[in-house]
């Protein structure tokens, strides 16, 4: 299995009661709240430890892309990513952005993307997003234009890298006399390409298509093997058989000596993303148009009842793995398994937790998890080899 | 009271809804941004005195979703389009919410075939530092809420489109809205530019209390119209044709009524 160190980069010190008064840490959480120097020390602090991955052996750093929230401090990735692609020097590195919607001149995501290639001679993966819902208010884009943008800014990002330039693009969204991007991208015909969802039918079926990459975030482990068998399927339909490699699981993990002090170490801090940072009303996660009326209605529905999660929830319903080096691998095993991936997007660092005690548990997972998993027959292999 | 027929015509390829009551000169409603909700009081007055027309615009209720419709303006050129199919003349147009800006862009394309303009609480154009109620960030029955003084009034329309059987219509609606509408948010920058050549008599009539276009929005419009005559509903939110609709419509009334003696 591949283990990539995904980081949201957290503003760990936010305000949670400030957030759960205002009913969101989004679009609307006054960024009063944010403090600059607080702020550079998390921005170093984080960067160290994705720089500290690497040096551990994970196969690779993510980076992803929001805005206006104390969710996550990335809205431009490419900074990031920029400060990383001299530092980390064997780790691929991805941004799980960018939200291609957002922007009305995507030909900057061509650009920016193919300068971190070369940068990285070739260790870059290109993320494609929508961005979720709350970005279409925090960036005055229309939702209802969301999947049509984001179409169109694909289909001319991958031409402007693989059709030699100039070229001319004509279409609803997008104009321009001249597509002559320059630098081209160092991997040939271009970055590998991973497509984040959290589980929208249209996207899965168009990543199987494309033969891309398809990263499931957020998600209880039924959820996502039903999502993964999905993609399965319809690679099928699309004529080839997807490798486990092509499925990522988006999680977080946390391993200390026993399953009870990993539980008391994570838990305040799974609870701060869960039930703080990701809170959000439905009006601000799902604005108009930005999916289908039917997925809204299924989105809606599920959401009605919703209670505030406990770390216990969510390692009982494989949202995240917690506990001992045995428990976490067992499970691990266990989840790979039932879901058939090969790519972990694994965050060792989540809601508040301190940079100390991330870097201990980005040490932990590196320790006792990945050489059990990495370079090795996968479960997936032992299990069709049967 | 007067009655109303519901039928269907297929103007630009889109088959649209229209509701149609009453004697007298033609007057045409525009709704809001909420979908054109029902026939009441409001309409039932208006029809007493006018032939009363009230479509549903293309993206909005039972009408088709036309591929075209992209802006408000796209929605100006379809009812030039069907005041001609019709073959109206002397046609009062009177447009609430977005379907005010509606009719002003109607008016400042081609004014030939109307005889009046009648804007209500209307969007269209933004006005500098102005709070405005951010309605797409509100639950559908708290963004009815806010819209009204009369809490009672607001209570009923709530519960209309709070019920799970119209969750398909109010969904539909609000894509259509937020497609027209996000961004700029529920103006056209350009809009504005143009207003001056309405060269019909034109009512800018408000609630004094509209908290998604404050009064200032009805003074904009009113400066710059020219002639425009103001007036003002008390006690009265976003949607005075539900929430006063004996006084909204007797002011309609009096303003067309006014023009021809």
């Amino acid at each position: 299995m591949r283990f990539f160190n995904f980081h949201l980069m957290p503003y760990a010190a936010a305000d949670l009661e400030a957030i759960n008064a205002n009913g969101s840490a989004w679009v609307t959480f006054p960024n009063s709240h944010y403090n600059p120097e607080i702020g550079a020390d998390l921005y170093h602090g984080y960067l160290d430890q994705l720089e500290y991955a690497d040096q551990l052996g994970y196969d690779g750093v993510c980076l992803n892309e929001h805005h206006q929230t104390a969710y996550g401090l990335m809205p431009i990735p490419g900074v990031l990513a920029g400060a990383l692609a001299r530092s980390v020097k064997r780790a691929k590195i991805a941004i799980l952005g960018r939200a291609l919607p957002l922007l009305n001149n995507p030909l900057m995501v061509a650009e920016e993307y193919a300068i971190l290639d070369n940068l990285t001679r070739g260790r870059f993966i290109a993320g494609f997003v929508r961005g979720i819902g709350a970005e279409y208010h925090a960036m005055g884009v229309n939702p209802a234009e969301s999947q049509a943008r984001f179409h169109e800014a694909h289909d001319l990002i991958i031409r402007a890298w693989t059709e030699a330039g100039p070229f001319e693009h004509v279409g609803k969204h997008y104009h321009f006399r001249y597509v002559n991007p320059w630098p081209r991208p160092y991997q040939k015909p271009h970055p590998p390409i991973f497509t984040p969802s959290q589980g929208s039918t249209d996207t899965i079926r168009w990543s199987a298509r494309n033969r891309y990459t398809y990263c499931q975030t957020l998600s209880p482990i039924a959820v996502v093997a039903r999502f993964f068998d999905m993609y399965r399927e319809e690679a099928e339909k699309a004529g080839y058989q997807a490798t486990p490699d092509q499925l990522a699981w988006s999680n977080s993990i946390y391993v200390a000596e026993t399953d009870e002090k990993a539980m008391r170490e994570a838990k305040p801090h799974l609870e701060a993303l869960q039930n703080r940072f990701l809170k959000m009303p439905i009006e601000m996660l799902l604005p108009p148009g930005y999916t289908s009326v039917e997925s809204m209605k299924r989105i809606r529905a599920a959401r009605v009842n919703v209670k505030p999660q406990t770390a216990e929830d969510l390692v009982k319903a494989g949202v995240v793995i917690v506990g001992s080096p045995n428990t976490v691998r067992e499970r691990l095993a266990q989840y790979q398994e039932l879901a058939r991936f090969n790519t972990s997007l694994t965050k060792t660092q989540f809601g508040t937790m301190p940079l100390s005690q991330a870097r201990e548990n980005t040490e932990a997972v590196a320790r006792e998890v990945l050489p059990y998993f990495q370079d090795k027959p996968t479960a997936v292999k032992e299990v069709a080899a049967q | 009271m007067a009655g109303y027929r519901e039928s269907r015509m297929r103007v630009d390829g889109c088959n649209t809804v229209l509701r149609r009551g009453g004697n007298g000169p033609p007057l045409l409603f525009l709704h809001g941004a909420g979908g054109f909700g029902i026939w009441g009081d409001f309409h039932d007055r208006l029809a007493s005195r006018f032939d009363v027309l009230a479509p549903s615009h293309p993206g909005f209720d039972g009408s088709d979703d036309p591929p075209w419709l992209d802006r408000v303006a796209d929605l100006g050129h379809f009812y030039l389009d069907l005041m001609q199919a019709l073959g109206l003349e002397q046609v009062h147009l009177v447009g609430h919410s977005l379907g005010g800006w509606l009719a002003a862009e109607i008016a400042t394309r081609d004014t030939r075939r109307l005889a009046s303009v009648t804007l209500m609480c209307a969007a269209g154009i933004h006005v500098e530092g102005i709070a405005q109620l951010d309605t797409f960030l509100l639950a559908p029955d708290e963004r009815v809420r806010r819209q009204f003084v009369d809490k009672a009034k607001a209570e009923s329309l709530a519960a209309r489109v709070s019920d799970p059987a119209n969750l398909d219509l109010v969904l539909k609606n609000q894509e259509t809205a937020a497609r027209l509408a996000w961004q700029p948010r529920l103006y056209d920058p350009h809009l504005r530019k143009w207003l001056h050549r309405i060269d019909r008599p034109t009512l800018v009539l408000w609630g004094d209390s509209d908290p998604i276009f404050p009064a200032a929005y009805a003074e904009a419009y009113g400066r710059l119209i020219p002639g425009a005559k103001a007036v003002v509903i008390e006690r009265c939110g976003h949607q005075p044709n539900v929430e006063h609709p004996a006084e909204t419509a007797t002011a309609i009334t009096t303003f067309i009524e006014g023009l021809s003696a």
